[in-house]
C-alpha cells in the first residue's frame, strides 16, 4: 500500500532522513517510534508529500506521488488522511463544518456531504456536539473531531502524527480504540508515529524504530491491546499506596 | 443646533459627503486590492506555500516605501500620476488616487500580520487534505483570520479618515479641509471644534462597530 524507496530529506545542514525504505501493507496498523529528532514525523510527512523528498520514491496505492502533477497530487492526498498532535481544526468553524471541509474540497454534493459528516461524527461518538466550536471541546473530543474529518472522505490510508501526545492516559485509550475500530471495521491502513511506547505497543503489529534519520530496525509484535487506567480518586489512592505496574499515569 | 452650524449647513454636508467619498474609495481599494496583496505577501514569505524570496522582498519593500512617505509628500509626489489617471490633479476624484494607494499599502500590511497569527498546523492540515491554493485562501486563511481582518480594516479606516483631512491641499475637500478653511483660517474656532467633534463621533462609531463585529465572528 505504502512503499518508500530510499527516500532522503535534508533541512539546511541537517540530514533528517537518510535513505530510508519502508513497506506498509494494506490494512495494517504500522508504528513508527523513536526519540525526538529521530526523523519519525518527517518520515510520516514524506508519505503524503507534506515534505518533498530530496531523493527516492514514494508510492501510495500504486502511484508514485513524486511524479504527479500538483492537481493529481491534490487528488491523491484526498485518499490519504492525516491527524496531528495539535488537532489542527478550524477554530472558526463548528464541529460539523470542520468535518465537512474535506468533502467540500472533493466537491461532494451537499446532500451526500451531510450524510457523510453525520456518519463520521457518529463513528467517533460526537454527533451530539456537531454545532459546538472546537474551543468548547476537550482535547480528546477535538482529536475525535479531527478523526471524523479524516474519515469523512473515506480514505485508504490514515497517517497519525503523535495523535495522543497531548492527551491524558484515559483519553489516549479512547482515541486508540477509535483508531483500532477504523482499522478493523473500515479496513483503513493506519500509520502511527509516537514517542510513547505504550501507544505503539497497544495497537501496532509492525513497528519501525527510527534513530538519527534511519530505520534502526523493524519488528513484528503482538499488539498488547489498549489498557485503560482508573482515573477515579479511589483509583489514584490505590495506585499511590500499592506497588503496581500501572504507575505511569 | 448652534447658529454657526445652521449657517454653514450646506457646506458641512458637502464636506461630510466628500469625506465619505474619499474614505469609501480607500476602503474599497483596501478590500479589493489590499486584501489580495497582503495575502500574496503572506504566501510568498519564507516557508509559506508560494515562497518566493524575490517577489516577497520587492513587494515588501514597495509597501514599506509607500508607508514611509509622510502622506502630504506622497500626495504631492503623486500629482503627475494622478493627472495621468484622472486627467486633473485637483478635486475630490483626484484626491482618491493617493488615498487608494496608501490604503492598499496600509491594509495589505495588516492583512499579512493577521494571517501570520494562524497556527501553521492549520495550513499543514489544509495541504494534507489536498486543498488548492484558492481553497486554502478562502476556506482556511480567511476563515481563521476573519476577526483580525475586520479589526485591521477598522484600524485602516480610521487612518484613512485621518489621511483624508489633508486632502484640502489638492482641493479634495472633506471635513478636515472645511475645519481648516472655515474654522481655523477664518478664526471660527467654535466651527473648528464642531468639526473635530464630528470626527470623534465618526471614529468612535467605526471603532465600536469594528470591535463588535470582530468579537462576534471570533469563535476560537
Amino acid at each position: 500500500m505504502i512503499h518508500l524507496q530510499n527516500v532522503s530529506k535534508r533541512f539546511g545542514d541537517f540530514q533528517a532522513i537518510k535513505s530510508v525504505s519502508i513497506d506498509i501493507d494494506q490494512g495494517e496498523v504500522f508504528g513508527i517510534i523513536g526519540a525526538s529528532g529521530a526523523g519519525k514525523s518527517t518520515l510520516l510527512r514524506l508519505i503524503n508529500l507534506l515534505e518533498m523528498p530530496d531523493q527516492g520514491k514514494v508510492h501510495v496505492g500504486g502511484q508514485d506521488l513524486t511524479k504527479l502533477t500538483s492537481k493529481k497530487l491534490r487528488q491523491a492526498r484526498q485518499s490519504i488522511a492525516m491527524i496531528f498532535q495539535h488537532y489542527n481544526l478550524l477554530g472558526n468553524k463548528t464541529v460539523y463544518d470542520n468535518v465537512a471541509v474535506p468533502l467540500e474540497l472533493a466537491k461532494i454534493s451537499k446532500q451526500e456531504r451531510q450524510n457523510r459528516v453525520l456518519e463520521s461524527l457518529q463513528f467517533v461518538g460526537l454527533a451530539h456536539l456537531k454545532d459546538q466550536y472546537p474551543a468548547q471541546l476537550s482535547g480528546g473530543q477535538k482529536q475525535r473531531v479531527a478523526i471524523a474529518r479524516a474519515l469523512a472522505i473515506q480514505p485508504q490510508v490514515l497517517l497519525c502524527d503523535e495523535p495522543t501526545s497531548s492527551l491524558d492516559p484515559n483519553t489516549t485509550a479512547e482515541i486508540l480504540n477509535v483508531l483500532k475500530s477504523i482499522n478493523e471495521r473500515l479496513g483503513v491502513t493506519i500509520v502511527v508515529v509516537s514517542h510513547e511506547m505504550e501507544v505503539i505497543k497497544s495497537i501496532c503489529r509492525r513497528v519501525s524504530v527510527m534513530s538519527d534519520g534511519e530505520v534502526f530496525d523493524t519488528v513484528t509484535i503482538e499488539p498488547t491491546g489498549i489498557r485503560t487506567i482508573d482515573h477515579s480518586a479511589k483509583g489514584f489512592v490505590e495506585r499511590l499506596t500499592k506497588d503496581g505496574d500501572s504507575n505511569h499515569a | 443646533m448652534p447658529d454657526v452650524l445652521m449657517q454653514y449647513q450646506a457646506e458641512i454636508w458637502q464636506a461630510i459627503g466628500e469625506t465619505f467619498i474619499m474614505v469609501g474609495f480607500s476602503i474599497l481599494a483596501a478590500i479589493l486590492v489590499g486584501l489580495p496583496v497582503g495575502t500574496f505577501l503572506f504566501l510568498c514569505r519564507k516557508d509559506q506555500l508560494l515562497e518566493n524570496q524575490l517577489v516577497f522582498s520587492s513587494l515588501n519593500l514597495l509597501v514599506n516605501i509607500i508607508r514611509s512617505f509622510p502622506f502630504l509628500l506622497l500626495v504631492i509626489f503623486l500629482i503627475p500620476f494622478t493627472r495621468f489617471i484622472i486627467g486633473t490633479a485637483f478635486g475630490t476624484a483626484a484626491a482618491t488616487v493617493p488615498l487608494t494607494i496608501i490604503a492598499i499599502a496600509h491594509y495589505s500590511r495588516l492583512v499579512e500580520q493577521s494571517l501570520l497569527d494562524i497556527p501553521k498546523g492549520v495550513l499543514e492540515a489544509a495541504v494534507s487534505m489536498g486543498a488548492s491554493i484558492k481553497n486554502i485562501i478562502f476556506k482556511f486563511l480567511f476563515v481563521e483570520a476573519r476577526s483580525g481582518l475586520v479589526l485591521g480594516l477598522t484600524t485602516s479606516t480610521i487612518s484613512f479618515i485621518s489621511y483624508s483631512t489633508i486632502m484640502g491641499v489638492v482641493g479634495g475637500g472633506g471635513i478636515g479641509d472645511f475645519a481648516i478653511r472655515y474654522g481655523y483660517q477664518q478664526f471660527r474656532t467654535d466651527l473648528m471644534m464642531y468639526m473635530i467633534v464630528i470626527m470623534v463621533i465618526l471614529v468612535q462609531f467605526i471603532q465600536f462597530t469594528g470591535i463588535t463585529i470582530a468579537t462576534k465572528i471570533d469563535k476560537r
